[in-house]
């Protein structure tokens, strides 16, 4: 019953993932981009604890804890360059 | 039998967590302004992501007692996605991104700051000014 | 609450410290328990000059009842936003809402505005430089009075009861 429920959710999450790259490369405005990217990262946390499940090894957990914090991080610098680094300011 | 319903919980928290990422991400696709855009990722996809952790944690608790680690990933995902979409939506305001024409109410951040007036048009008059 | 000494500027933020560093580690070992506990006490005190005041809890039953609440509400909202994202007609009625805050203090306006962003169908997008309104970008709303008073009934007040009152 796990294994259906793993590839269900990998397919899930794998067309997340298109659909994300998707707006990340239409993306009409510079925020929708970092939007798109911001989802991938959590998308991509997802996959990883997959993986995890399938190979029955835990210690995936901390680069998907890794991926949290760095995403986070580099979403908010980049924020911060959007709403600073304007030329007109 | 317990076992069943373990792994029960496991394929369902899973195959919802995918549900929700998914639905977060076609939302994010076909939505039509970007206000609206944010609303799919900063709640849907953070829950799906969420229940597949929770998943994930049922999954390695089976065999050899409780392992909570994974919740640190869910609570901190919890946390900063609210902080990450109020920044987006700050970085879009500040950029006056143009919000779909049925939007209700019209916010004075996305007014443009151009001057309503020209110099010749300017209100003349006993102004201070020399 | 705990109350802070000179060594223990926040009690709280210690604690949390150390309940993360014995998760990490995946064990209560004996040297576990120091090294988190070192840690839990030398980084606030570093760190000190960095923070803000920080309100006191005054009543820590009712913000766990809070976080559970909010918890529930978070799944109603994934719901019923999926329902709105896979509605073939499209049939949105999206809003920008400006909120009046009675919320003075800054942390509780941040769980205020993150609690907005996680709830039914609202993201709050803007507080203004004076701390007084809340821009909300609302998804599906039909008359914005309603909201803003749910919002003020349901999450507002009893943040001011936690915090402030």
């Amino acid at each position: 019953m796990i294994d259906m429920a793993l590839w269900i959710a990998l397919a899930l999450f794998c067309a997340a993932i298109v659909l994300n790259f998707y707006r990340a490369v239409v993306g009409p405005s510079l925020p929708d981009r970092v939007l798109a990217v911001d989802t991938m990262y959590m998308n991509s946390i997802a996959l990883i604890v997959l993986f995890g499940i399938w190979v029955n090894n835990k210690d995936y957990f901390e680069a998907a804890l890794l991926i949290a914090m760095l995403g986070f991080v580099s979403t908010i610098a980049i924020c911060k360059y959007l709403l600073r680094g304007d030329i007109i300011e | 039998m317990l076992d069943t319903i373990i792994e029960g919980a496991v394929a369902f928290m899973l195959i919802a967590g995918g549900a929700f990422a998914f639905i977060g991400s076609l939302g994010m696709t076909h939505l039509k302004d970007f206000y609206m855009r944010l609303h799919g990722p900063s709640k849907t996809t953070t829950l799906g992501v969420g229940c597949t952790l929770i998943g994930s944690l049922i999954y390695f608790s089976r065999e050899d007692g409780p392992i909570i680690q994974e919740l640190l990933i869910t609570i901190s995902a919890f946390i900063t996605a609210p902080v990450s979409a109020h920044m987006l939506a700050k970085s879009a305001l500040h950029h006056k991104l143009k919000p779909d024409p049925r939007t209700r109410g019209n916010p004075v951040e996305l007014e443009s700051d151009k001057p309503r007036h020209t110099i010749e048009e300017a209100p003349q008059g006993d102004s201070p000014l020399p | 609450m705990i109350p802070p000494t000179r060594w223990l500027p926040m009690p709280v933020l210690s604690l949390l410290l150390l309940v993360v560093w014995l998760l990490l580690q995946q064990s209560v070992a004996l040297g576990q328990w120091l090294l988190g506990g070192v840690l839990a006490i030398l980084i606030p005190v570093v760190c000190r000059p960095f923070w803000e005041r920080q309100p006191t809890i005054k009543r820590p039953l009712k913000l766990l009842g809070y976080f559970l609440r909010v918890l529930g509400d978070i799944v109603t909202a994934n719901i019923q936003v999926s329902k709105l994202i896979l509605d073939p007609r499209g049939q949105m009625r999206p809003a920008f809402v400006e909120y009046p805050l009675t919320l003075r203090e800054n942390f509780p306006i941040t769980i205020l505005a993150s609690t907005i962003t996680m709830t039914p169908g609202t993201v709050s997008a803007h507080l203004r430089l004076d701390g007084r309104t809340l821009l909300i970008h609302a998804l599906d709303v039909a008359d914005t009075r309603a909201l803003i008073d749910e919002i003020h009934q349901r999450y507002e007040r009893p943040l001011m009861e936690i915090f402030e009152s």
